[in-house]
């Protein structure tokens, strides 16, 4: 049976930036900013829900992030995914690309066998399209970056075109392979009405835990297994139920450093001001012209 | 000899169908920089199938040395024995720096290589330079300063990689200048052997096609860029009527891309192209620095925004606070009345 594991990130909406999430300085509040399933991540997922239904088998979906991270898998269940897993913890704050692969190559590793992993060409929040390929290279598997489609699955291979610079290739991989998907590979499906009445009750374990701080005649164990029977448990990972070496993971397993941050200040050229008149109009072209910029 | 190795600066020479990328001849330029700054070698890795004049043209970009590995398996791109000889190689000479093209073949190789090799990886950086440093009170000789725009606004990073020998990064097209060296240094190519390894065969090309980009935004000229203020698709359309007029290249922000009113190939700023015109005009832009990374090099700039204080003004050299749609209808008819 075709196991795919989909990795999703949530990610602020830098699409969205309006003056209320700016500071007086210039620059974005990222904590006001609303968070959102990455584009890239939903047609990955995409993909995969294709693959389930054209080959059979069923989709993990898998974010690391903090709590709050379940809102996106409760979306990718909406689509269509068969379960979901949060991985959050302390520990992994702070992480950079080699240290969020790492992680999730033991989470991939944790939910074996797979045969296929998806993600998202890159995130929206910072563009470095790295996880994808060093999680692959963790895993000791083949990848396929920059997909576009899948044209085929059989006898353990996975055939699918790639964006290469001016052009295509087509690619053959054994299975298992990452893949990494672009945002025209495939339009994501809407939410399905019956599956968003069904999952908007799933619960991390997290969120469960909170239930029985806040109440003192609930059981954690019960709520699990309650919640577990009606597939309403979002499975939740933390450091300790991953074979992982702490040194590797978060801050501390990250090489890059932000050794400081500069705002840009902008020196102001010599600008002329053309009034958007027809007689202002007319002395900008002359000016280029008289430039030898315009012809 | 061990020790000058170990501060060596490499690039990747990315090179298709047989022809050297222009942005590995940008980056050894850059990378003479760097190395000339660390008093070390810059040296060229040349991989791929009857391409000893890649490797033989590296050293009019700066370099001192070529490593070239020459296998019909190489002829074209694929990530697993292009990262095989790779991570053998830094493993056993130790590179200080290693620089990537920000293309999509970089982009495939480079983080499984910072993966192999436990490094730092910097993706798209804008500069590049090295420094004496003091980080958390330790002091590091003659780091790399990895330096981008980061999300959120007028900030520019700067990363460092203190704990990691090798520190890596990728640069997109354009951003580096191509300046060849004025007394290259003699040409010494290394054969390195080709080993050949059984997972190789896991993943075939089955199919290439490739046609030179039809887009020429690089060496246009003059560009007319249009972004998100434009509001619609229909909007955007000015920008190309005016383009037409003008016999410009048509540019957009990446908000403009997002939004469907112009390709990616397209796409002018940190993470798309870094263009040089000798004239460009925004319009609709508000001019973040991601975008301004990518243009504001421009010989002239002309800006047309309804919001007197956004910050492409500032980079401007003509500014028009109106409105692109009753602004551009008439500086088309101003042009076609001077060229008559």
């Amino acid at each position: 049976m075709l196991h795919s594991i989909a990795l999703v990130k949530q990610v602020p909406d830098t699409a969205n930036i309006s003056g209320k999430v700016m500071n007086d300085d210039g620059t974005v509040n990222r904590s006001k900013l609303p968070a959102v399933l990455n584009s890239e991540d939903r047609s990955a997922l995409e993909l995969a829900l294709r693959v389930r239904d054209q080959y059979g088998g069923r989709v993990t979906v898998v974010t690391m992030g903090p709590p709050r991270a379940s809102d996106v898998l409760r979306e990718c269940l909406y689509m269509g995914a068969d379960s979901a897993c949060l991985v959050s913890d302390r520990k992994f704050a702070g992480a950079d690309t080699l240290a969020t692969s790492y992680v999730l190559s033991k989470v991939v590793q944790k939910l074996a066998p797979f045969d296929l992993v998806f993600a998202g060409r890159q995130a929206i929040d910072g563009d470095t399209a790295q996880v994808g390929p060093q999680t692959a290279e963790k895993l000791g598997i083949s990848q396929i970056t920059y997909t576009e489609s899948i044209i085929d699955i059989c006898d353990g291979a996975i055939t699918a075109r790639r964006r290469i610079d001016g052009g295509y290739e087509i690619l053959r991989s054994q299975m298992p392979t990452l893949l990494t998907v672009i945002k025209d590979a495939a339009v994501p499906r809407p939410f399905s009405a019956k599956r968003l009445m069904a999952f908007k009750n799933a619960r991390t374990l997290i969120d469960l835990e909170k239930l029985v701080e806040d109440n003192s005649l609930l059981y954690l164990d019960k709520l699990i297994e309650e919640n577990r029977q009606r597939g309403l448990y979002i499975d939740t990972l933390t450091a300790d139920d991953l074979d992982i070496q702490a040194d590797r993971c978060g801050l501390k397993g990250s090489p890059t450093r932000v050794y400081k941050i500069d705002s840009v200040v902008l020196t102001g050229r010599d600008r002329q001001n053309i009034e958007p008149t027809r007689d202002g109009l007319t002395g900008l072209v002359d000016a280029l012209i008289r430039d030898h910029i315009l012809g | 000899m061990n020790q000058i190795k170990n501060s060596d600066v490499w690039v990747f020479v990315e090179q298709r169908d047989g022809k050297a990328a222009d942005v590995s001849l940008e980056l050894l330029c850059k990378g003479r920089k760097l190395a000339d700054a660390m008093e070390s070698r810059l040296i060229s890795i040349v991989l791929g199938h009857n391409v000893d004049a890649v490797a033989a043209q590296t050293f009019a970009y700066g370099s001192n040395e070529s490593l070239l590995i020459s296998n019909p398996a190489l002829e074209h791109y694929r990530t697993g024995p292009y990262e095989r000889h790779l991570v053998k190689l830094i493993h056993e000479m130790r590179p200080r720096i290693v620089l990537f093209g920000a293309t999509i073949i970089g982009r495939d190789l480079a983080p499984r290589i910072a993966s192999a090799t436990q490094s730092g990886l910097t993706a798209d950086c804008t500069d590049l330079q090295i420094a004496d440093i003091v980080y958390l009170r330790q002091s590091y000789p003659r780091l790399l300063l990895q330096i981008r725009p980061a999300f959120g606004g007028n900030i520019i990073a700067t990363i460092i990689t203190p704990e990691t020998h090798t520190q890596m990064a990728t640069v997109r097209e354009g951003v580096m200048e191509l300046t060849p060296v004025e007394c290259p240094s003699r040409p010494v190519i290394t054969s390195i052997t080709f080993t050949a390894d059984p997972t190789d065969d896991l993943l075939q090309i089955i199919e290439r096609h490739r046609e030179g980009s039809k887009i020429n935004l690089k060496s246009a000229p003059i560009v007319v860029a249009g972004g998100y203020g434009l509001g619609t698709k229909e909007n955007f359309r000015l920008v190309n009527d005016l383009a037409k007029v003008l016999g410009a290249e048509v540019a957009g922000t990446r908000a403009a891309v997002d939004a469907g009113f112009i390709p990616t190939e397209r796409q002018v700023g940190q993470t798309g192209l870094t263009i040089r015109p000798k004239l460009y005009i925004a319009i609709g832009i508000s001019g973040a620095i991601q975008h301004r990374a990518g243009m504001q090099e421009s010989n002239k700039i002309v800006a047309i925004n309804v919001d007197p204080d956004a910050p492409i003004f500032d980079v401007a050299h003509y500014g028009i606070v109106g409105d692109a749609i009753e602004v551009i209808p008439k500086l088309i008819d101003a042009y076609k009345a001077r060229l008559k």
